[in-house]
């Protein structure tokens, strides 16, 4: 059995950090949020669906253009993911302003009841403008990377099988990357980071340090959606098909990886996605042959949850939870 | 001529009336001290100026300026540092970056690489702290660590909310002597206290605030031999 989960590894770490990259990025969304207004924005995996969908449109109108084989892929990419990053960022500043802005000292219940309205909102909207364009709103985009590279994984330990990865994953994890160590860099070392730690820790007093706190929380919403949807792009792109749907249980995994990481903690998140993407696949491939069969690959969705479940019962603040100890 | 001036200012918490026509005036160069028990309005007195929460009436002026309504972080940005009850340092900001977030509207990195040299002649304890987390300083230096990061917004009016509260009295020595040092170098200093002996000697002026209401106001030196203030407040 064991040499059975040894053959299948090599793919299950390379799928598994693909798509932990993107719970990761979507994860940093909903921790950013938590971290400033203690609110759980239900509507960000929306927000990363809107992306996939904005994203795979500008591909679309491209490839009717023709532009799509006339320019390199990776430029076309880049043009993407810049107009749909600003596109979601403004409309995440603008469900913040509109939704949650005016209920701000109202009680958390129904913020988190707003959030959940929003979030159904964008779902029938996204369903809506794709349907009447499209007829149906299963989307396919066109294919940037699909060519499909072998890695010889048996050439370094004989048990491994083979494996194979789409040229896009490359792309996802750069890109992912990329996007991770910019965040951090922006938060720990810059002014306005800075800004959104001490608002996230002391509303009121970062106020009395001339710190506009609500340009402050406008920017953490504009850079938190920027992210989820340059996601949902990179999500486009690594699986072809999207729907109007697949932000709803990919934000729950997200939110699981936040929880996980320690809900506000900004690399905490990072780390939980990357975790729950690497657990997921491995219980994909393995769940099967562990249990003889009895249980599907789907029950993958089940690991995540449970996850959730355990670190909300024996760890609530997560794996690096806030530590300092605060002395009055 | 009056830097600060309440007139007949009224603060309601819902229901709870807060603030009930307090007038009261700080002149350039003063330190003037605001001393009442505990739940007398002093802190709501503060929380006024700076904007964090409005009056239902009343105005108040700065400079001549009326910043009645004007939100706290332009009221910082006036001039007006406010240095709250309890400290309030940021926990999981580094102590210098705590002193960054005084100065964030200053853009010129010099200008803060200066005011920060200030603040460590001031407390030269911080400076061995720079890297340390806010949070894990002991209440004496985060009251320190407070008073310097309102001193990087370099303020025209300091407002200090109870800074001796809940600290050994050596360290209450030293933080009233810096406060004495600062207004002999002209920052103007409005000071609450409970602690109303050592307030009323460092202070040029003095208001007694009972119930959200002024009830007494005179020099220093007078309040402290005040028999109803004596019986009151120094017993
Ligand atoms: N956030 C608040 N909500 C309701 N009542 C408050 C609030 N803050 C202060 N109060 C009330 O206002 C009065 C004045 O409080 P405060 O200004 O904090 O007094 P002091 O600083 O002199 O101890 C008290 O009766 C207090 O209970
Ligand atoms: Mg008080």
């Amino acid at each position: 059995m064991i040499e059975q989960v040894l053959h299948t590894l090599p793919q299950v770490l390379i799928d598994g950090l693909a798509l932990g990259a993107v719970y990761a990025i979507v994860a940093l969304g909903y921790t950013m949020v938590y971290g400033i207004l203690e609110l759980i924005n239900f509507a960000h995996g929306e927000i990363f669906m809107t992306g996939a969908f904005v994203g795979t449109a500008i591909l679309l109108t491209f490839s009717g253009l023709g532009w799509i084989t006339s320019m390199p892929a990776i430029i076309t990419l880049v043009l993407v993911l810049i107009v749909t990053s600003v596109l979601t960022g403004l409309l995440g500043m603008g469900i913040e302003r509109v939704a949650y802005r005016p209920l701000r000292n109202a009680p958390k219940l129904i913020t988190l009841i707003t959030a959940i309205g929003i979030s159904f909102l964008l779902q029938d909207l996204v369903r809506f403008i794709t349907e009447l364009k499209n007829g149906n709103y299963i989307l396919t985009g066109p294919n940037l990377f699909n060519k499909q590279i072998g890695i010889e994984a048996s050439s370094i330990l004989s048990v491994f099988n083979d494996a194979s990865v789409k040229s896009s994953f490359f792309i996802v994890l750069g890109v992912a990357i990329v996007m991770m160590i910019t965040l951090d860099f922006f938060v720990n070392r810059t002014k306005w980071g800075m800004a959104m730690r001490a608002v996230a820790q002391d509303r009121e007093t970062a106020a009395l340090m001339t710190v506009n706190v609500n340009k402050v929380i406008a920017l953490t919403f504009f850079i938190g959606s920027a992210l989820g949807g340059a996601t949902g792009v990179l999500f486009a792109v690594q699986y072809g098909t999207i729907d109007p749907y697949i932000g709803f249980i990919l934000g729950l995994k997200a939110f699981t990886a936040a929880v996980l990481g320690g809900i506000g903690n900004i690399r905490g998140a990072m780390f939980g996605g990357i975790l729950i993407g690497l657990l997921e696949m491995f219980a994909a491939a393995n769940l099967p042959i562990v249990s003889h069969g009895v249980l599907g690959a789907e029950y993958k969705d089940v690991f995540a949850f449970a996850i959730l479940i355990i670190v909300l019962i024996f760890k609530p603040e997560g794996l690096f939870g806030k530590v300092t100890v605060e002395k009055v | 001529m009056s830097l600060l001036r309440l007139e007949n200012i009224n603060t309601f918490y819902g229901g709870i009336h807060a603030l009930k026509g307090v007038t009261l005036e700080v002149n350039e160069g003063e330190i003037v001290t605001l001393i009442g028990s505990n739940g007398a309005g002093k802190s709501t007195t503060l929380k006024t100026i700076s904007g964090q929460v409005k009056p239902k009436s009343g105005t108040i002026l700065y400079n001549g300026k009326d910043i009645t309504n004007t939100p706290p972080h332009v009221t910082a940005f006036d001039g007006i540092a406010h240095v709250p009850e309890g400290r309030r340092i940021f926990p999981r900001l580094t102590v210098k970056e705590n002193l960054e977030m005084g100065a964030f509207s200053v853009k010129d990195r010099k200008v803060i690489e200066e005011r920060m040299e200030r603040v460590f002649h001031y407390f030269p304890k911080i400076k061995e702290r720079l890297h340390q987390k806010g949070g894990t300083m002991s209440g004496g230096e985060q009251q320190m660590l407070a008073i310097g990061r309102a001193l990087m917004m370099q303020p025209k009016l300091l407002m200090l909310d109870e800074p001796s509260m809940g600290l050994a009295p050596i360290i209450v020595e030293q933080i009233f002597e810096i406060i004495h040092e600062l207004n002999e170098e002209g920052m103007t200093i409005l000071l609450v206290e409970q602690n109303a002996f050592q307030a009323l000697q460092i202070a040029h002026r003095g208001y007694v605030i009972q119930t959200g209401e002024i009830v007494m106001t005179g020099p220093g030196q007078e309040l402290l031999v005040n028999e109803q203030v004596r019986e009151a407040y120094l017993a």
